[in-house]
């Protein structure tokens, strides 16, 4: 049996439908007490006063921690730096008097009850001194600066220098266009609240605390690093387990206060904290930035590209300069000798944003290739031939480097005949259903398919399970069932036999799940360490001179239906349990590193790929505007799992609808506060918004990205779709709307 | 949250004693809404009065044609009651145009009346709000209002200015039919016709209706003309269900041939109440039902309208709606997304 390939179901499915699976809130440890978070009324100053007394006052509450009394933590700005932070000066809860911005914690209320703690904290009353404040971005443009570089920079370059002269072969272009787009701030809002319950344990001979944490993290090692280095406690006694996330998309990639605040409360006072943040609270740290971008683009009238600019400038934090790559995408789709990309930030009175699906892409991509439908436009040639006249074969904002592969004409061709693009009239308002205009439009999508190092081990039991486990985590994208498949595929076993487990930092070390690249990463060190378990179970296997394994090499050897077989004669085998009764009663382990070779991978640019086709209807009378159904065409390597990867396509198509046309973080600049903060009034698709949605997978092979050939497609799902959606509404109607969402408003006004 | 304490009566007279003997409890039906308010420490009620005991869930036919709906029979059962989905097909589709599934099985008829402004200022304790803290100011007047009103709002006077609009679906259509709410308090029993139930701001934005202290509603009274021929509800939001309304249009007719002879109309999302303005309709009657003869309709019912910087597409915009609600509710063929 193969399992990689295969519609395999999740294999967490049941204990997830059935509330077996437990997320960070629902670990429920004895006299546990629970924290409540008072937020900031204030965008900007500081608190003059803070009244806890009338909350103190209560029987059961046990403390209210403020800057004025919080306990002392590191002093070094390095010590509150997660693996994710960007450079500048990590926000540190309760430090001192400073409000920076609005909503932030200012006191953590814990009590013996969740009712209580949270009655306790309406009764905080804080006075602040009020200073001017910045959160519109529109309003501060041209004090954008370059962003300060830090280790964060590897993994997203900055723009290249500009090459040629962008402005010259601008003015001597045939047809040219420009745009400018506004984004504004998107709020991850995942199902499942940040969480975080600690088991406070024994203490060692010094008073240091044992602390189990349940936290909602999308890498349980960061945040053991973090709370270590801030509450100085040795690794060894911050253990943090993280077996399911309901929903990351980002949100969870660096800790968040309620960690810190736990973590805090619990070493206080010597008991387990349990600290959950409200819905409201959830827009007031990590976001997707407000941008604005302009793009300009020359062509000579045969449709050759010949003059790109693109410039982005994006809101931050006044602590820490928070990155995208947003332009950069612009140079690899298209390779034009004269093009300048460009980006800055501006910071502004606001938490730092955070990586939300397909960070800086999604972003960018909606930019440039409503451009490109626009120019098609211009040159009066069809999107696609446009597209096709103009693809790039090597990334020249990577030094020129071929793709490791690159099926986008595929996904093009394939994309266009199941949606029936050859019908297009190109004409906008040419295409009517009823009293709405119909429209389609279609766009490229493109990201990245890069690989970290990571730690697995396999364990076979003497009763011939196999487990095998990696810290990484599964916000949804299918970890657990693909690890699975790889390991039972690996070792030639059931997939019933096999047992994947993540989320703990008493696993081998992975990075935090994020950048589409588990698969790559972490599926390369499953894939490593059960073919390094199978070697010692060959060793096993031939220790006996009379075994008929006893000269046989890796190569002359195969797993298959839970035996070790010879190739030449598959008939000469011995099943795993046989093999493992011969250690002396003892499992057979191993543990395994997998990192990508830089001398083959790093001469390749990796990226994945998508073309999406979208129809829409737009009711001209009243600004409605409904997707009536959309083709995505993904090249994405190998599909391990069709059922999964589909499920993460559909899912980033769903989200692109969202941001094209509901999804904004209204911000209110006179108090500097985002205004709907609950999921009444931030707006995300329901099911009625979703109609007709199709996933082709192209066939790509690829022996560079990883052992595997796969690709991480927990993102470019999203990316392709809020242009093509944008581009369908022009050809409905033939009006640009560039700002997104396109909300009935844009539409008619 | 704050701490309360909790009874549940057997009786209505028992229940309005609760209230007049502790004017700080509320009465809790479905709990929809206030159960939120609680929790965001809008609402801090010393005592909620359950009153779902109370033999209020009944739909029972009147002497005079018309329909009695008990303030406890919840939206989902009034949505899909037999007589309703016949005789007022129009309150049928405007209840299932509102919230979802799961909180029109919860939510009563009594307390969708009740449901409280979706302002974000209102829902934010941190902010100004005339409603929720009166004479706090009011954030929404020069902030981010795309959802305010632009009817019939409060705006000269800062400690009593208010733009916020009613939530609710179902008191549109029932505005639009002329529901009569039945009320009884310590004084007895009184009706009060829906036009008057609900209120605007005026200098006293903290009061949504015209309810005195220690009354209960009962009842809905539907009259026996239920437009159930011609009728639309048209809800333009920004997503296609769970949405409040930006702009929403429940509009009943009555034809002779293609002359109208009886026109109901009342909007939503646009004002403190349900907004209805009967000279409006009065241009209709004796006309043809066409989009010309509607469109003089959509101004005298926008009259007066005032737009605060991000909801001012919203005058427009109820304009078309109500053309295109009328149009609809001609030819009863209904292919608005909404």
């Amino acid at each position: 049996m193969t399992y990689i390939g295969q519609p395999v179901k999740r294999v967490e499915g049941a204990d997830k439908v059935t509330g077996k699976a437990k997320y960070a809130a629902e670990f429920n440890v004895p006299d546990l007490t629970y924290g409540y978070v008072v937020s900031s009324a204030l965008v900007k100053g500081k608190i003059t006063s803070i009244d806890t007394s009338e909350a103190l006052a209560l029987p059961g509450v046990l403390e209210v921690f403020t800057h004025e009394n919080r306990p002392k933590t590191a002093w070094f700005d390095m010590n509150y730096k997660d693996m994710d932070a960007p450079p500048g000066s990590p926000f540190r809860p309760l430090h001192d008097e400073k409000i920076k911005y609005s909503g932030q914690p200012i006191a953590l209320v814990v009590a013996e009850t969740f009712e209580l703690a949270r009655y306790a904290a309406s009764l905080v009353k804080a006075t602040y001194e009020q200073e001017a404040h910045e959160t519109d971005l529109e309003a501060h443009l041209a004090e954008a600066r370059d962003p300060a570089v830090g280790v964060a920079s590897l993994l997203k370059p900055p723009p290249p220098k500009p090459r040629g002269n962008a402005d010259m072969a601008m003015m001597a272009a045939d047809v040219s266009i420009k745009a400018r787009h506004v984004h504004g701030p998107q709020h991850h809002n995942p199902m499942e609240m940040f969480a975080t319950t600690v088991e406070y344990g024994k203490e060692d001979k010094d008073g240091k605390p044992y602390l189990t944490i349940y936290d909602k993290t999308q890498g349980a090692y960061n945040s053991q690093l973090y709370v270590a280095q801030i509450f100085d406690l040795p690794f060894s006694h911050v253990r943090v387990i993280s077996p399911y996330v309901g929903g990351g998309f980002g949100s969870g990639l660096r800790p968040q206060y309620q960690l810190f605040l736990a973590v805090m409360a619990s070493k206080a006072l010597k008991r387990s904290v349990r600290v959950t943040l409200t819905r409201q609270q959830m827009f007031t740290f990590g976001h997707r930035p407000n941008t604005v971008q302009e793009v300009e683009l020359g062509a000579s009238s045969d449709g050759t590209i010949t003059a790109i600019k693109h410039d982005a400038k994006a809101a931050t934090s006044q602590f820490e300069d928070y990155t995208e790559v947003v332009v950069n995408w612009t140079g690899m789709l298209y390779d034009v000798p004269d093009t300048t990309l460009t980006y800055k930030l501006k910071p502004l009175d606001i938490y730092s944003p955070l990586d939300m699906r397909a960070p800086g892409g999604v972003t960018g991509d909606h930019a440039i290739e409503t451009a490109i439908d626009a120019l098609a436009y211009e040159l009066g040639m069809d999107p696609v031939e446009l597209r096709l006249k103009n693809y790039s074969e090597k990334n020249w904002t990577e030094g020129d480097k071929p793709y490791s592969s690159k099926e986008l004409r595929a996904c093009f061709y394939q994309g266009a005949e199941r949606f029936g693009w050859k019908e297009r009239n190109p004409e906008p308002r040419s295409m009517k259903r009823g009293h709405n205009l119909v429209g389609w439009g279609m766009a490229t999508g493109i990201w990245d398919a890069g690989r970290l190092f990571a730690r697995a081990e396999a364990i076979l039991t003497v009763n011939g399970k196999l487990r095998v486990s990696s810290a990484t985590a599964d916000i949804g994208t299918g970890t657990y069932t693909i690890m699975t498949q790889i390991a039972a595929d690996t070792l030639g076993m059931p997939i019933e036999d096999v047992i994947f487990k993540l989320g703990d930092t008493e696993m081998p070390l992975a990075p935090f799940q994020g950048g589409s690249m588990t698969i790559s990463t972490v599926g390369s060190a499953v894939k490593q360490v059960c073919e390094d378990l199978g070697k010692k179970l060959l060793k096993l296997a031939g220790k006996d001179a009379k075994s008929p394994f006893y000269d046989a090499n890796w190569k002359d050897v195969t797993f298959f239906d839970g035996e070790l077989r010879l190739k030449k004669d598959p008939h000469v085998s011995m099943k795993l349990v046989d093999i493992v009764a011969l250690n002396g009663g003892r499992a057979v382990s191993e543990t395994s590193t997998s990192m990508p070779n830089p001398l083959v991978s790093g001469k390749y640019s990796k990226h994945t790929h998508s073309a999406a086709f979208v129809e829409v209807e737009v009711d001209e009378d009243l600004g409605t505007v409904t997707v009536k159904r959309a083709v995505t065409a993904v090249a994405g390597g190998r599909i391990m799992n069709p059922r999964t990867a589909r499920s993460q396509i559909i899912g980033g198509m769903v989200w692109g609808i969202s941001s094209a046309l509901q999804e904004d973080s209204k911000m209110d600049h006179n108090y500097g506060r985002f205004m709907n903060h609950n999921l009444a009034e931030y707006h995300v698709p329901v099911c009625a918004d979703i109609h007709d949605l199709d996933v082709i997978f192209v066939e790509e092979h690829d022996d560079i990205v990883n052992p595997l050939g796969a690709k991480g497609l927990g993102e470019i799902g999203i990316v392709g779709m809020p242009a093509a959606i944008a581009n369908a509404v022009f050809h409905a109607t033939g009006k640009r709307i560039y700002d997104l969402p396109i909300t009935i408003d844009r539409v008619l006004y | 949250m704050n701490p309360f304490a909790y009874s549940r009566p057997d009786s209505i007279d028992s229940a309005i004693d609760e209230l007049v003997t502790e004017p700080a409890a509320k009465f809790i039906g479905g709990g929809t809404n206030l159960i939120d308010l609680m929790k965001e420490n809008i609402e801090k009620p010393s005592r909620l009065i359950d009153i779902n005991r109370l033999p209020l869930t009944d739909i029972v036919e009147l002497p005079d044609g018309g329909l009695r709906l008990g303030a406890l029979a919840t939206n989902a059962d009034t949505a899909y009651n037999p007589l309703v989905k016949e005789r007022y097909p129009l309150l049928s589709q405007t209840i299932l145009a509102g919230a979802s599934p799961q909180l029109r099985n919860m939510a009563t008829n009594g307390g969708n009346l009740f449901q409280r402004t979706r302002c974000y200022y209102f829902y934010d304790t941190s902010m100004p709000c005339n409603k929720r803290k009166p004479g706090s100011g009011c954030g929404a007047l020069n902030g981010y209002n795309r959802i305010h009103a632009i009817l019939g709002t409060s705006d000269s006077n800062p400690l009593t200015t208010c733009i916020a609009t009613h939530p609710s679906d179902m008191c549109v259509a029932l505005a639009a039919l002329e529901a009569v709410v039945r009320v009884e308090g310590p004084n007895g029993e009184r009706t009060v016709a829906m036009a008057d139930f609900h209120r605007l701001p005026g200098n006293e934005p903290q009061y949504d209706n015209t309810l005195q202290p220690g009354e209960i509603v009962t009842a809905i009274d539907l009259p026996a003309n239920g437009f159930a021929q011609h009728y639309n509800y048209l809800k333009l939001r920004d997503r296609a269900s769970y949405a409040f309304a930006l702009v929403s249009v429940a509009a009943g007719l009555e034809l002779e041939g293609n002359t109208v002879t009886n026109a109901r109309i009342a909007l939503g999302g646009v004002a403190h109440k349900p907004w209805r303005k009967t000279e409006a309709e009065e241009l209709l009657v004796g006309k043809e039902a066409v989009a010309a003869n509607f469109r003089p309709v959509a101004e005298k019912l926008l009259e007066g309208a005032k737009g605060y910087g991000h909801n001012t597409f919203k005058i427009d915009l109820a304009k078309r709606a109500i053309v295109r609600a009328l149009t609809e509710a001609v030819t009863m063929q209904k292919a608005t997304p909404q």
